[in-house]
């Protein structure tokens, strides 16, 4: 138990998924002008991630791993080689399933998250979970672990990124910087004190 | 003809630069840029996926249903991908390690996703090409640029070649601890995007409140 405690430690603060290894950018930039969106794409984001990163850790554990297919009769079939490719289908076919779900069920949160989950597709911070799952080996509780607190950290980034910018629109930025410059050197910024929390041991 | 291919291949360079000005794949690149010898790997990574993946979604743009695009882009690009993957890994194993996850991050680079979108679903599979391999330079151009600033000034050294001679070798340079951690990445490309923006002063964003100026009477 405290193992995984301090993973998610780890993950959210630490090792932030958009601070410390610039994954999901793209996103990151482009929808954190508004604090409400920014919060309704950080809660989605968690939610895909809380999901996918365990299914794609069964899958590797049943089906890619050297030696995974051995309940089928092949023991000595090795498909990781296969695993970007099954990856991005899980999280593709999830994210959709995903979008049905909730269009039947619960309309309310569809409509104030449909936007964004097409977009969770093509977030890096999505497949990059994974990828670190599967090279950092976590079994399954720890990949659940994982996925809930990185998607956690990377929501927290981007809804602290909104609060600055929608600050930072009153002032005056030189002509050059507006928008994008100063949006990455605000980012910049956040990474640094994000580090601080490097020293933490759990 | 050849003079829209070569502008084809020059555009994204500076004037339409992904990064700086389409603010696509950012994602994936900015971490592996604290030495040379892996951002240029990586950059010849994006070139080959950007490029060929353009040519192929073209050549079948008028086979793939409208509905199903998405997977259909999806797959063609994962699968050159792990043909990358598998070939740094074979060739390139120390840089493959350093790259880690940020290979397989091409797949979800948004350059490889927006260029097959935005350009290869309309135009013929040569001009896609081009398109693609043009985003691709742009991109490594940046990355390049960054690389340079963080490994001369962060290691004292170019491709892992010693340019200034750091004092830990006895040498008379300090090196730059902050340019190898993370958040440097961002600082560099916010002012890079700050000088391209103050030569090119048409890629200047408008304000959006403008500060109210006092007279005094």
């Amino acid at each position: 138990m405290e193992a995984l405690i301090s993973l998610a430690v780890k993950a959210i603060f630490v090792e932030n998924l958009a601070l410390s290894f610039f994954l999901g950018m793209c996103t990151f930039i482009a929808v954190s002008k508004k604090i409400s969106t920014a919060i309704g794409l950080g809660v989605s984001v968690m939610i895909v991630q809380a999901i996918t990163v365990p299914a794609n850790n069964v899958i590797l554990t049943y089906l890619l791993k050297p030696g995974a297919l051995a309940w089928a009769g092949f023991p000595d079939v090795d498909l990781t080689f296969l695993g970007l490719i099954s990856y991005i289908g899980v999280i593709a076919a999830l994210v959709q399933i995903l979008e049905m779900v909730l269009d039947k069920y619960f309309p309310s949160l569809y409509n104030a998250l449909g936007i964004f989950l097409p977009l969770i597709t093509v977030n890096c911070a999505i497949l990059g979970g994974s990828l670190f799952m599967v090279e950092r080996d976590y079994n399954f509780s720890e990949a659940t672990t994982y996925g809930i607190a990185s998607g956690f950290g990377w929501a927290l980034a981007i809804t602290t990124m909104a609060g600055v910018r929608e600050k930072l629109k009153y002032s005056d930025i030189p002509d050059g910087l507006q928008g994008l410059g100063i949006t990455f050197i605000t980012a910049g910024l956040m990474a640094m004190a994000f580090m601080c929390f490097s020293g933490v041991k759990l | 003809m050849s003079q829209t291919r070569k502008q084809l291949l020059i555009d994204p360079l500076v004037d339409n630069n992904p990064i700086t000005l389409q603010v696509l794949g950012i994602c994936s690149a900015l971490a592996v840029t604290s030495s040379l010898n892996v951002a240029f790997v990586m950059s010849l990574a994006v070139i080959a996926v950007t490029g060929f993946s353009s040519l192929f979604i073209s050549m079948l743009r008028n086979y793939i249903p409208n509905s199903i695009r998405i997977i259909v882009q999806m797959v063609i690009i994962a699968s050159l991908v792990i043909l990358v993957d598998q070939i740094i890994k074979a060739y390139a194993y120390e840089i493959s390690k350093t790259l880690s996850v940020f290979v397989g991050l091409i797949i979800t680079n948004c350059i490889v996703m927006g260029r097959a979108e935005a350009f290869a679903m309309k135009n013929t599979p040569v001009d896609s090409f081009i398109d693609g391999v043009g985003n691709g330079l742009g991109y490594g151009l940046l990355l390049m640029c960054v690389g340079v600033f963080r490994e001369l000034f962060g290691s004292g050294s170019l491709f892992g070649i010693t340019i200034l001679d750091p004092v830990s070798n006895g040498g008379w340079y300090v090196p730059n601890g902050l340019l190898l951690l993370p958040p440097s990445a961002f600082f560099i490309i916010g002012f890079l995007i700050w000088g391209i923006r103050s030569w090119k002063k048409s890629q200047v964003e408008a304000r959006e409140y403008k500060i109210q100026t006092l007279e005094v009477h």
